[in-house]
């Protein structure tokens, strides 16, 4: 069976927006609306069908059923597009840009778009298991006495509500954590963090200046640029913050507010399609998501971190299509925290991690930092969960087109132990 | 917004109250809808025999238009268009001024008087220039007197340019129509025989690429609106932080977003890089965007005056140069400008405003000669008083005031505007250059 390419063609997001702040009041499907109707904007796709359109949130209400589809109706897409829900936690973003490229590729549809969405302000909240099966018990009493009966079960402690939290069901840990854990088995310092962080803020604040975003960015609700962002801050600032995460540790806490990503409201989309469709289109093709790898890491035991499942995709990825690090220009990896980011880049540098965990014949390789995360990443720009994939695959797209040659890699580290990993080519 | 004077007035108590104390009484204006007839009612064409009004009674004619040369007693007119292109002495007024003047009380409301004449010039005879300069003066005041939401605008045909050039019949057309139910009082110049005729007077713009900048809101949103409905593709063209309405506009228009501040050096370029890669080409561009920042010049910083400048005329220019630069601005192409009523009659408080303003007449008259090589046009619409969220933040007695000072005795609408510049940027009026036309209902301030 012959393939053909799958080319990215452009993206839309709304600005990020830290927690309980402009989108304080919009739901998933107001978020993901707006930022699929300012992608038909910017590419004149009023009433075209497309091929298929792939979204998700990680914090999903139960109101939320069929939530890509709804959006898809309430746009100015046309109706007859089809529209399913992906879940993937972190990388359910990318997961949804990979498997509709995975369609255009093999000829099943000639054009998709991909998202995310998340809102850790309008979170579902579920009430107490109590009160849930009273209510469901109430729902089949028949008579007024049945009810009565039913509602004498009542006890104050089933209204305490009960709230989402990021920790991972299976330990009871945070994602923070976690991280923490990592981060001192690794022995990543305080001041290695911050200055990813610092150059997270610097990168993305020069990247909004000089109008990269203006046609990657459609603002939403008053809000035309990502509030998490911190352009005037410093080093001094950041090493001031108390540590949150790994407190408890006999190590000294090294993760701070500054250096971790703050819960963040936000949407993005990624326009794909078919070489053929573009040029029907009028299209130009900014770049080609070359492959995509996932892998998944056993954390509930202890053998690796919880975010270190990219660790793994990355050089399988590499492995399969023949490439080492020195093939690529662009690096994007998601930094869930600073630390997450320079475990990663220290495992792929570590000989004995390389040969016995990785199964190599020596040390992946290094990166130059200098190529990683240009333009800001998610410790600036925030990270709605599964809104961050579509953020990274529009943002290098474009800084592939702009240069006009070379690779990209993306990865993506997700709850769940597992990542994801892609490799985007300049068109 | 809705004007609540004249929702009172129209009808039962309210339209008596107003009659008795001799208080305004704005009539609801004729406007264009698609399929409409040009105008309803017989029209009487009238003036002393010329060549023009033969040509004009043609194009009526093919129009399927009821043509009378005379005015039957008691039967309702729709139009009167009035032919002094041939007078040749202030005299020669006379008896066709008798003639409208008797036919006025015929004519429905939302009727039109339509002057066709000749622009007096330096080297007429001095009776001929009399009479032709007269016939402004008679013009600018019979639009005074039109009642119930009539309007009398002209149409001056330069010396050399026969009354069947397509600029004529498109700008008589416009007058004649609902497009121009906020012109009035008011003469369009025809100074070449350039131009064309639409295949289809419902879709003028089909198959054109049309800019327009600033157009989140306001003036801007409506002009995308009107010429995506007379068959244009949009580029809709807006900054950044207006994104969000932004795109609805160019949802609603089935157009493209293209976020970009104007004021950016290379703006001109990636507006056309945009329209010919994703509409395959560009014709029409609306210089639209416009800010204001009012102070007393005495009170005035300097980044409040250049600011204002910099993206009313400034910004417009830069573009216009990387427009007339590009090979693929060259098919019968259309600049449109948003000047002011401010930039010709001055507003205190507003020397920033005005100048820009005043400014893009003037580029629009240097640019115009630029483009006539490929059949383009620059030309300008200067608004008077109109309804937006700009003047609906004025204080309310200010704005009512401000609304009653003019002919029409009421605020124009976003699509009054629109359809002008929908005019101005049709292949009809390849005849227009270098013009500004008022769309303020002969308010009172101006020329």
């Amino acid at each position: 069976m012959s393939t053909r390419r799958a080319a990215i063609l452009g993206g839309n997001r709304i600005p990020f927006s830290r927690a309980g702040k402009q989108y304080a009041d919009a739901s998933n499907q107001d978020m993901l609306l707006a930022a699929l109707d300012g992608l038909v904007a910017r590419f004149g796709l009023q009433g075209e069908r497309i091929g298929e359109v792939a979204a998700g949130a990680v914090l999903k209400h139960s109101r939320d059923f069929n939530l890509t589809r709804e959006t898809v109706l309430g746009s100015a897409l046309s109706h007859d597009t089809p529209a399913f829900d992906l879940q993937q936690a972190c990388a359910t973003g990318l997961e949804t840009v990979s498997i509709l490229a995975d369609k255009i590729k093999l000829g099943q549809i000639d054009s998709g778009i991909a998202g995310g969405v998340d809102s850790a302000s309008d979170a579902p909240i579920a009430v107490s298991e109590g009160l849930r099966k009273v209510l469901l018990q109430l729902s089949r009493a028949k008579s007024l006495r049945a009810r009565a009966a039913v509602l004498a079960k009542l006890r104050p402690g089933f209204f305490a509500p009960s709230a989402p939290d990021t920790g991972e069901p299976r330990t009871g840990l945070s994602m923070g954590e976690h991280q923490a854990l990592t981060t001192a088995q690794w022995g990543v310092s305080r001041a290695e963090q911050d200055e990813i962080a610092l150059a997270s803020h610097r990168g993305m604040a020069k990247a909004w200046d000089s109008g990269f975003f203006d046609d990657l960015v459609t603002a939403y609700r008053g809000l035309s640029k990502d509030n998490n962002l911190r352009p005037d801050s410093t080093i001094e600032k950041l090493a001031a913050l108390q540590p949150v995460f790994g407190k408890s540790l006999s190590t000294p806490a090294t993760m701070t507010a500054g250096n971790s990503t703050p819960l963040t409201d936000g949407a993005s989309t990624v326009l794909l399609g078919s070489e053929d469709w573009a040029r029907q289109h009028e299209l130009p093709v900014l770049a080609y998501l070359v492959d995509a790898e996932a892998a998944a890491v056993d954390f509930v035991h202890g053998k690796d971190g919880l975010l270190m499942a990219p660790a793994y995709a990355v050089p399988r990825l590499l492995a399969r299509n023949g490439l080492t690090f020195d093939d690529f220009d662009f690096f994007e990896l998601h930094e869930a925290f600073a630390s997450t980011v320079l475990t990663t880049l220290r495992a792929w540098e570590d000989p004995k991690f390389c040969t016995e965990r990785l199964g190599l014949d020596g040390p992946l390789g290094s990166i130059d930092r200098d190529k990683l995360n240009v333009h800001g990443s998610s410790l600036a720009a925030g990270h709605p969960f599964a809104a961050t994939g579509g953020r990274i695959t529009a943002s290098l797209a474009k800084m592939l087109s702009t240069k006009g040659s070379g690779r990209g890699l993306i990865s993506i580290c997700a709850a769940g132990g597992q990542g994801v990993a892609a490799i985007v080519e300049a068109a | 917004m809705s004007d609540k004077y004249i929702d009172l007035i129209s009808s039962g108590a309210g339209k008596n109250i107003a009659k008795r104390l001799g208080l305004p009484q704005p009539a609801r204006l004729r406007r264009y809808l698609p399929g409409a007839p040009v105008i309803d009612g017989p029209v009487l064409v009238t003036g002393p025999a010329s060549d023009a009004g033969d040509a004009v009674r043609t194009t009526l004619l093919d129009w399927r238009l009821d043509v009378r040369r005379h005015a039957a007693p008691g039967e309702k007119l729709g139009a009167i268009v009035v032919d002094f292109t041939s007078v040749a002495h202030p005299a020669d007024l006379t008896e066709t001024s008798i003639t409208v003047g008797g036919a006025l009380r015929d004519l429905k409301s939302g009727g039109r008087i339509v002057v066709l004449t000749r622009p007096s010039c330096a080297g007429d005879d001095a009776p001929v220039a009399a009479a032709r300069q007269g016939v402004d003066g008679w013009l600018r005041s019979l639009a005074h007197e039109m009642r119930g939401g009539s309007t009398a605008n002209g149409i001056a045909i330069s010396g050399d340019v026969p009354a069947s050039a397509p600029s004529v019949s498109g700008a008589l057309r416009f007058l004649l129509s609902g497009r121009s139910a906020f012109v009035d009082g008011q003469f369009i110049h025809v100074t070449s025989n350039a131009g064309s005729l639409p295949e289809d007077w419902e879709l003028p713009l089909a198959g054109r690429v049309a800019v327009v900048t600033g157009a989140a809101r306001g003036i801007g949103a409506e002009v995308a609106r009107v010429l995506a409905r007379d068959g244009a593709s949009l580029v809709v063209v807006d900054v950044p932080a207006a994104g969000e309405a932004l795109s609805k506009v160019a949802n609603t228009v089935g157009g493209t977003a293209l976020q970009l501040d104007i004021t950016s050096e290379d703006a001109g370029q990636r507006i056309i890089d945009h329209a010919v890669a994703r509409h395959g080409g560009i014709d029409i561009v609306v210089h639209n965007a416009g800010i204001t920042r009012d102070r007393l010049l005495a009170n005035m910083a300097e980044d409040r005056f250049a600011s204002v400048v910099a993206v009313n005329v400034a910004a417009p220019l830069t573009i216009n140069e990387a427009l007339l630069a590009s090979d693929k601005f060259t098919n019968a192409p259309r600049i449109v400008g948003l000047a002011s009523t401010s930039g010709i009659a001055g507003n205190r408080g507003q020397t920033n405003y005005a100048t820009s303003k005043a400014g893009v007449i003037g580029m629009v008259r240097a640019t115009a000669p630029r483009m006539e090589s490929v059949g383009g046009t620059a030309n300008a619409v200067a608004p008077g008083f109109i309804d937006t969220e700009m003047t609906a933040r004025m204080p309310f007695a200010t704005r009512e005031v401000a609304r009653r000072l003019n002919s029409l005795q009421q605020a124009g609408l976003p699509v009054d505007v629109a359809e002008t510049i929908a005019f101005l940027s049709s292949p009809q009026a390849g005849g227009v250059r270098g013009d500004v036309i008022r769309v303020c209902g002969q308010n009172l301030v101006g020329a």
